[in-house]
């Protein structure tokens, strides 16, 4: 489906809000995992071929995450349908389809749950717009569970609270405990669990990647700048995306951390075995998977016998690492149980644990530890984009709003051009790029053209008025999403980067000849 | 004494039970749910009495509707004032003697039955009007507020057209609260009054009226950014630690 009929949305005069083209998106499905696939995670590995115990055991699978989450349960109590949140998702904006406002994604879940386990939906289903779960609703789960990107803006402005992306997750969960799991974040976890990270790369092609990297860097700069692989007693854990080892322009970042790490000269590594930040457990919604994935990284830490764990630019992962690795595997602080405080206490109490890579630059342009020409970046006029796990489900630093304001502090440290676009389309109300959450996969790239809408429209704007020619973000996903579809808009793919890109520019590594 | 007066005495001992039961149930269902992941909307508090400050925002000014949308905001601020204001000026129906503050409010909580009147039928258009709320409303979306809006009118009818006794009203209530039946006014306002207000106490436990207690329980609003200084953990999940 992927071809020349793809055509980006037009940019809209005045935001309006699109009026509904019901079932404009309902064949835009993403592949379905094969058994192979399936079977590698624990997951049956086809729907039965009886119905019956398909939806026996999806009915079965919702109660018991009803009675493991109390978010899911009172997130399918307490819609009260008010509508707040049917503008908010990019998906909607751009695809019109009504299945993609928040609460009707929901609610492919809420009429099933109210018909199962409520009693108005026993007695009296179509007053509640309870619905029995058939295999067409159960298709429809698939299809628009995986046109969500599970970046919670609706999340923001309901008035409950409720968080589609926690309810996008349960009901991916289902699906794959009744065999109908999605191909390319099954795959990926696969890989992941095989080989040890996403992209599938092994320990001698890191190596590799990693000396190549160094020649570059010498070449460019005159200096031995290095990007260690598997070294006991460094200080620092580095875990990235692995999109960062090869990946253009998520490498440039890459090569920005290591030069931080040389200037500052703090001791650092990275990891084979931990050689993924990024958590496709998180996506399907999958606690043991988070977890499995999540505990690589301690492993990794014990073994190298680390101080510190700095995680790389990725929104999905920092969220992983900041909100869930304490309680996934004891990475953090305050455990009082053996198995945190085996971790806690090798790791150094003065550091925030993990950190993002953003924190740590800071803390030291802060320090007066980093010294930059800012003038080497000003060919770029830039722009910031927040990514939507680190706005909305994570922080940096001491303060609330810390993510937000320390990736911005550091490229105006580093950069004399610096422009915010729209108000309402930054910070915690920024829109995703378009790809996150799982669905950056090529079969989806009608979805993902259309979801970008409203960040390009935003981007026009400051290109068009004030030449912004950088965009600027922290989020291997971002970065892969945009260098896509900003062709479709009519933007160069490469004006999007990392922030550490920019750092990488103009940083001063001390030892110049 | 009337068959009504039984009837409604009955009615309102078996719809005070539901609704008393069927909350407890579904609080202690919530609370007893544990929240293995910390899930906060970020920016969040980091503190308890941040997160205290942040859900008085949520329930007393709806903060998140607001920046959501203001017409929602608007009508629905105003309902929920407006039944909060004449919730507490009925208080006087079933405390003898009327506590100063109750006596207080009697001449807002009369402005009040019409702000939430306003209000519900604000919410209701847009029901209507609004494609996009058309399209997600269900016949118990439109019920409900069909039952709140009667409920309004009936009040305000009694109040400014049709009145009725309202000593006589009290007396029934204060004789119930002492198990003591005492004769209900016949008054046909009053029975629609009586009835709509209990089917509301007995649909509360079992309908999306739930998001009364359930916004207390939600975890992107009650759940404190903490978790590099902290370990969160649910008991299930605990588990997995020592395998």
């Amino acid at each position: 489906m992927a071809g020349p009929e793809i055509k980006a949305p037009a940019f809209r005069e005045f935001p309006t809000i699109p009026a509904l083209q019901p079932g404009s998106m309902a064949g835009s499905k993403s592949y379905v995992a094969n058994e192979k696939i399936q079977e590698a995670l624990g997951f049956p590995g086809k729907l039965d071929d009886d119905w019956q115990v398909t939806h026996d055991k999806a009915i079965a699978k919702m109660g018991d995450l009803l009675g493991k989450y109390r978010g899911l349960k009172v997130f399918m109590d307490s819609c009260v349908h008010c509508g707040a949140c049917t503008d908010k998702c990019h998906y909607f904006i751009g695809t019109g389809d009504p299945k993609n406002m928040p609460v009707a994604r929901q609610d492919l879940m809420r009429s099933v749950y109210r018909r199962y386990f409520t009693l108005p939906g026993k007695f009296f289903p179509s007053l509640v717009g309870a619905k029995d779960l058939t295999k067409e609703v159960l298709d429809d789960w698939y299809t628009y569970y995986w046109q969500c990107s599970e970046c919670r803006r609706c999340s923001l402005f309901c008035p409950y609270g409720i968080d589609t992306a926690e309810v996008t997750m349960a009901g991916r969960e289902i699906l794959d405990h009744v065999g109908y799991g999605q191909k390319y974040s099954n795959e990926i976890i696969g890989k992941v669990h095989r080989i040890g990270n996403n992209l599938g790369l092994p320990g001698p092609a890191l190596e590799n990647t990693l000396e190549g990297l160094e020649e570059d860097v010498k070449e460019e700069t005159g200096v031995d700048v290095k990007y260690p692989l598997d070294v006991h007693g460094a200080e620092v854990l580095l875990v990235t995306p692995s999109a960062d080892f090869f990946a253009e322009p998520h490498i440039e970042s890459l090569i920005g951390y290591g030069k931080v790490f040389h200037a500052a000269g703090i001791s650092w590594t990275l990891s084979t075995k931990a050689s993924e930040a990024g958590n496709f457990g998180m996506f399907i919604g999958n606690y043991d998977q988070m977890r499995k994935i999540a505990l690589r990284i301690r492993e990794a830490a014990l073994e190298l016998g680390v101080k510190r764990i700095v995680v790389g630019e990725c929104g999905h992962a920092w969220r992983a690492a900041y909100a869930f690795w304490n309680t996934l595997t004891g990475i953090g602080a305050g455990g009082n149980d053996p198995f945190a405080i085996e971790l806690q206490k090798q790791l150094d109490p003065n550091y925030k644990q993990p950190a993002h890579i953003c924190e740590v630059t800071w803390d030291l342009i802060q320090q007066g530890r980093l010294k930059f020409d800012k003038s080497l970046n000003d060919h770029r006029i830039i722009t910031f984009h927040d990514s939507c796990n680190v706005a909305r489900a994570s922080r940096m630093g001491d303060l609330p709003g810390g993510q937000f304001d320390i990736p911005r502090n550091i490229i105006k440290a580093v950069a004399n051009h610096y422009v915010e676009m729209e108000a309402s389309t930054i910070r915690e109300k920024t829109f995703c790029c378009g790809g996150g959450g799982g669905v950056l996969t090529d079969e989806l790239i009608d979805l993902r053209v259309k979801g970008a809408l409203p960040r390009m429209e935003a981007l026009k704007q400051i290109a068009d008025h004030d030449g912004v020619n950088f965009m600027a973000t922290i989020c291997a996903i971002c970065k892969a999403q945009f260098t896509k579809v900003l062709p479709y808009y009519g933007f160069n793919m490469r004006l999007v980067g990392g922030v550490h890109q920019l750092v990488s520019t103009a940083i001063k590594l001390g030892d110049e000849k | 004494m009337t068959a009504a007066t039984y009837f409604f005495a009955i009615l309102f001992y078996a719809a005070s039970a539901l609704l008393v039961v069927g909350l407890i149930y579904k609080i202690a269902d919530f609370a007893r749910t544990p929240a293995p992941l910390l899930i906060p909307t970020t920016p969040a508090p980091t503190t308890t009495a941040g997160v205290v400050f942040r859900m008085f925002r949520e329930v007393a000014l709806f903060e998140s509707l607001f920046k959501s949308n203001l017409w929602i905001w608007a009508f629905g601020w105003m309902f929920h004032m407006g039944l909060l204001l004449v919730l507490a000026r009925h208080l006087r129906y079933f405390t003898e003697p009327v506590w100063t503050w109750v006596a207080l409010i009697q001449p807002f909580g009369l402005y009040a039955g019409f702000a939430m009147g306003a209000g519900l039928a604000g919410l209701w258009a847009r029901r209507f009007l609004v494609e996009r709320i058309r399209y997600i409303s269900t016949p118990s979306d439109h019920l409900m507020l069909a039952l709140l809006l009667g409920i309004a009118a009936t009040g305000l009818l009694m109040k400014f057209v049709m009145h009725t006794d309202i000593v006589a009203v009290k007396s029934f209530f204060l004789g119930l609260m002492r198990f003591e039946i005492q004769p209900l006014p016949e008054h046909p306002g009053l029975y629609i009054h009586l009835a709509l207000v209990a089917l509301l106490m007995i649909v509360f436990p079992i309908s999306k009226l739930l998001h009364a207690p359930g916004i207390f329980f939600s975890p992107t609003r009650n759940q404190a950014d903490n978790p590099r200084e902290a370990r969160h953990i649910a008991a299930w999940a605990a588990e997995l630690d020592g395998k």
